[in-house]
């Protein structure tokens, strides 16, 4: 990605907002469904000596949220909602997301494999030359930011992060 | 009058060189602490707990008792800089700290709420020094309905702050309620809406959603808009140290009303991150700007911060006089009090003056110490603003990531960080409010349980929490405020005479 | 051929009272950091135990790698004991377990069980004291239990940590006592705070562990009436100005038939080998006997009852079906369909 620090252009509509938030209104309305029915499978009434039951309170939530999300999709499905035409997000914009949220997806992956040390000096070397910036540095900020973490968590605090074969060559 | 003397007795022993070079490196670790998300203060503090055990307790509870105003400090640097709050009670502090640093006005919004928040500890100090006993018998009247009260009040008086739709807000808020429940119901001990899956085993935690809703929702939309955070001018000089210390003059009254609800929070135990909603969302309220909040408004931070840190700083007290901790970091230095041999409770006054007056002292000095220390740090951090979008960006996410895992030592918060991210990214351009969701995710088991063992206590009838004038007035000023739109909004009907949208007041 | 003169000096070391270096441990050592799990979160009873052993093992040099604490405790605790149960193959972990190392699994249904792991020792049994407000009019228990047998069902509040979990199980059990009349228990996050509801009246009774309530004792706030154990405690040093932990009867000697006493035991990941077990127990007792762990004990009141090996298995069978028939009785069973 050549222009991130540049203002650049959204490109051509993906979704409008008017469509998202459809979706999203739908998606509020099948979680809360979801969850009234498991709350209802452990009981929403008086427990005798405990009180209301475990689901008592999720579900009265549940129940708010799908019936506010019920008005909301309405809204949305007569145009009630002000900016319900403009663009969601452009093209242009979407591929720049993706440009960010790819490789984090692959970063998260490779954090059970590689550990979080070396992943994270993987990662942010990666991304900064896909950026364009000079290799050593970016080499330099990756490795510096793996071994300054390292430090203080493995070695200074003794909190424990994901570690993979590499570290467990030199004993950790 | 003996106190006084009790007080200065305390400062000669805090005052020794040692002593003070402990508050320093306190200091700066809980800065650092405070700064990386998810390691909060409470983590910072059983972390280094081990260390003190060579230590005289005094010294070990002033350099620990440090660390946790060090973090304090610290989890408003991320917050205002980056939208990614380093402990719950900063998430409000991003609500305008935030746009601050994006219209290049970072070095304000760090001094200005480094200086509410030393303005919060101290009060709350001052009140610690002379007031503790009475206090003290205060925060025993608190029962599982004042509790419950207390939480419905915080609900009450951010609930008609947001603006957009209320329907989009009501549908936030019980998302934030209902992510809340997943996990074990601590009522019955029995597990719920976690579908047989040993990864819900835990539920969702407040830190987990934040970093993941603003921090990673933020990057998203930074990137998406090709922008770069605008810090260009951020060569702090000591003239705007000066001069926002002047304009902070004029919100003294904020000032005030955020000590007293810090103060109170903390002592209760509400904790600070309520104190810190709560105070934001009167201020908000109260403000002659009110509609400017969230734009970038300079007392959309002092209101937080002072509360925030004027509760932290009081939570210790029921700690000292009581032996319950008012937030999970003095919980932690309760169990630290317990491992250099001192019992908390009523007699700590008693037996261990020495100790208990070293520690009010370190807590008048660590937090000058502290200011001290973080305002000629600030050209340092707006600096951060400095280094280029491409290193920043990747570095940051690193560090939410290892800031996730931190919190629970589970890999699956790290994807759920992410999931928390795209959510917030999302709900953030269809004008969701997302205050109202993170605020039920870090309240709502905290205000069902109040709830549920109210109830309990009283076979179901809802009168307990009418059934003294602690609780009846807490509640009746939650009930006021929760309908203060609707009213206001009939005040204008009946004036004008013309119909409003009747969905404003149910927001 | 380097396993014999190992062997032969670990037995030497011990017979000379195992306060030599850390040379002398056992024919295996760690050859990482220790991860210590607290199936609870920070700040409570077990966190506190955990942490303070770690403070121990740093200050008088018992390990060679480090030990690092975790909280895992989710679910009751059962995030911890899963991810211990996972962990097949690495000795480098242990647990430390509360009643919840039982409750838990039978309260929530989460699949797992004590076998699951491999048992290491025990370093303390837990007390539990009924207590009231010092204001309230029970002198005894046999009072205490009299009045709630009088009055109205469900009018007496009994406060507790968590739900399904060591004080419920104990206030169904008292509950023989008071037939028909039930108390109706309420249930908080932590110990400290369920005593200084006692404090606040905001209940009638709780049956707190010593740590818990030993302040508010000592301030006058409380009043013990019996201890939940077979005979009395062996601390004979004044707590209050006239009375010692040794002075509290216990509840069958005051008329109340109740017995209840928690685990404070450790545990490593399933498939150690016996050497690696040996070098924990072996660790374990150095820490037992350092005079910081022994004033801790005497602090909380706490049983020192030290035990590995067979005699720990034997105990934590009958600890296992103790549970199943007290939870069982008192219908806290997880549903068979979870």
């Amino acid at each position: 990605m050549s222009n991130l620090n540049e203002e650049a252009d959204p490109g051509p509509t993906l979704a409008t907002n008017r469509t998202m938030d459809m979706v999203v209104s739908l998606l509020f309305i099948a979680l809360g469904s979801v969850f009234m029915v498991d709350s209802w499978r452990i009981g929403i009434g008086w427990i005798e000596g405990s009180g209301p039951a475990s689901g008592f309170f999720p579900f009265y939530i549940s129940l708010f949220m799908a019936l506010a999300s019920l008005v909301n999709l309405q809204r949305a499905f007569v145009h009630a909602e002000p900016g319900g035409e403009e663009s969601f997000v452009g093209r242009d914009s979407f591929k720049r997301v993706l440009f960010l949220l790819g490789p984090t997806l692959i970063y998260v992956l490779a954090i059970q494999y590689l550990g979080i040390y070396v992943s994270s000096a993987i990662f942010i070397t990666a991304f900064m030359i896909a950026s364009r910036a000079h290799i050593q540095q970016a080499v330099l900020v990756g490795i510096g930011t793996s071994v300054a973490l390292f430090l203080m968590f493995e070695v200074w605090f003794l909190v424990p992060l994901p570690k993979g074969p590499l570290e467990a060559l030199i004993g950790y | 009058m003996e106190d006084v003397v009790s007080l200065l007795h305390g400062f000669s022993i805090a005052l020794t060189p040692y002593n003070i070079v402990l508050m320093v490196i306190g200091i700066v670790l809980g800065v650092i602490i405070g700064v990386l998300p998810g390691l909060g203060g409470a983590n910072g503090v059983a972390i280094l707990l081990p260390l003190t055990f060579s230590m005289s307790p005094t010294s070990a509870i002033i350099m620990l008792s440090c660390i946790y105003w060090g973090a304090l400090f610290g989890g408003a640097i991320t917050s205002i800089l980056f939208n990614i709050p380093g402990e719950p009670w900063s998430v409000a502090t991003t609500f305008d700290g935030h746009p601050m640093a994006q219209q290049g006005r970072a070095d304000q919004a760090l001094t200005a709420a480094f200086t509410s928040s030393f303005v919060g500890a101290l009060v709350a100090v001052i009140m610690i020094t002379f007031l503790a006993p009475l206090i003290a018998k205060f925060a025993l009247r608190f029962g599982p309905a004042e509790f419950f009260a207390v939480f419905f009040l915080t609900f009450a008086s951010f609930i008609g702050t947001s603006r957009g739709s209320p329907f989009k807000a009501v549908a936030s808020m019980c998302l934030g309620f209902a992510l809340g429940a997943v996990g074990l119901d601590q009522m019955t001990g029995s597990l719920r809406l976690t579908f047989g899956s040993q990864e819900l085993l835990a539920g969702f935690d407040f830190l987990i959603a934040v970093i993941g809703l603003f921090g990673i929702a933020e990057m998203m939309s930074s990137v998406e808009s090709g922008l770069q955070f605008r810090g260009k001018h951020a060569t702090i000089r000591l003239s705007v140290v000066l001069h926002t210390w002047k304009s902070l003059l004029r919100y003294w009254a904020t000032s005030i009303r955020s000590c007293i609800i810090g103060c109170w929070m903390g002592v209760t135990p509400g904790g600070a991150t309520p104190a810190s909603f709560m105070s934001y969302a009167l201020a908000k309220r109260f403000s002659k700007n009110g509609n400017n909040f969230g734009k970038g408004e300079i007392e959309g931070v002092v209101a937080p911060e002072t509360a925030a840190h004027a509760a932290g700083t009081s939570a210790l007290l029921p700690m000292l006089t009581l032996g319950i901790p008012g937030s999970p970091t003095a919980a932690v230095l309760l169990g630290g009090l317990m491992i250099w041999g001192l019992q908390p409770g009523p007699m700590l006054f008693i037996e261990q003056k020495e100790f208990v007056w070293g520690l009010i002292a370190s807590m008048y000095l660590g937090n000058v110490v502290g200011l001290i220390i973080v305002l000629t740090c600030v050209p340092l951090f707006a600096a951060i603003l400095r280094v280029p979008f491409s290193i920043i960006v990747p570095v940051i996410l690193v560090i939410c990531a290892v800031g996730a895992y931190t919190v629970n030592n589970n890999m699956f918060d790290i994807w759920l960080m992410l999931g928390f991210g795209i959510m917030g990214y999302v709900l953030q351009k269809l004008d969701y409010p997302l205050a109202p969701l993170v605020l039920a995710i870090v309240l709502g088991d905290k205000a069902e349980e109040g709830f549920r063992q109210a109830l309990l206590g009283s076979q179901g009838s809802l009168t307990v929490f009418w059934s003294n004038w602690l609780v009846g007035s807490i509640m009746t000023l939650g009930l006021l405020l929760l309908f203060s739109p609707l009213i206001t909004w009939a005040i204008s009907k009946i004036r004008t005479g013309l119909g409003g949208h009747p969905a404003a007041a149910i927001d | 051929m380097r396993k014999r003169p190992l062997g032969v000096m670990t037995a030497i070391a011990l017979a000379a009272g195992a306060t030599a270096g850390p040379v002398a441990a056992a024919a295996w050592e760690p050859a990482k950091p220790i991860t210590f799990i607290i199936p609870a979160g920070t700040g409570g009873g077990a966190d506190l135990m955990a942490r303070f052993i770690q403070g121990i093992v740093t200050k008088h040099n018992l390990t060679k790698q480090p030990i690092v604490v975790v909280n895992k405790g989710g679910g009751a605790g059962a995030e911890g004991f899963l991810d211990v149960k996972g962990s097949k193959g690495d000795p480098h972990k242990i647990i430390i377990t509360l009643s919840n190392l039982f409750t838990t699994p039978l309260a929530t249904g989460v699949p797992f069980n004590w076998k699951d792991m491999t048992p290491v020792a025990m370093l303390s049994l837990d007390q539990f004291i009924l207590w009231v407000n010092a204001q309230a009019p029970y002198k005894t228990a046999a009072e205490y239990v009299a009045a709630v047998k009088a009055g109205d069902d469900k009018k007496f509040k009994m406060g507790g940590t968590g739900s399904k979990q060591e004080d419920q199980i104990i206030t169904v059990a008292l509950e023989a006592n008071t037939t028909p009349k039930k108390f109706t228990y309420v249930p908080y996050k932590g110990g400290g705070e369920v005593a200084t509801q006692l404090v606040g009246n905001h209940v009638d009774s709780t049956v707190n562990n010593p740590i818990e309530a030993v302040s508010q004792w000592k301030g006058g706030n409380l009043r013990p009436l019996c201890i939940f154990d077979s005979k009395r405690s062996t601390y004979t040093e004044k707590v209050t100005a006239d009375m010692a932990w040794s002075d509290i009867p216990t509840c069958k000697e005051a008329g109340v038939d109740t017995e209840y006493q928690m685990l404070r035991g450790i545990f490593t990941s399933p498939g150690a080998t016996p050497e690696q077990v040996a070098y924990y127990v072996d660790l374990f007792k150095k820490v037992a006997e350092t005079e910081d762990w022994k004033k801790f004990m005497s602090d909380g009141a706490f049983n020192q009852t030290f035990m590995s090996g067979p005699e720990f298995t034997t105990w934590l069978e009958a600890a296992e079906k103790r549970h199943l028939a007290l939870m069982k009785e008192a219908g806290f069973l997880a549903a068979a369909a979870n």
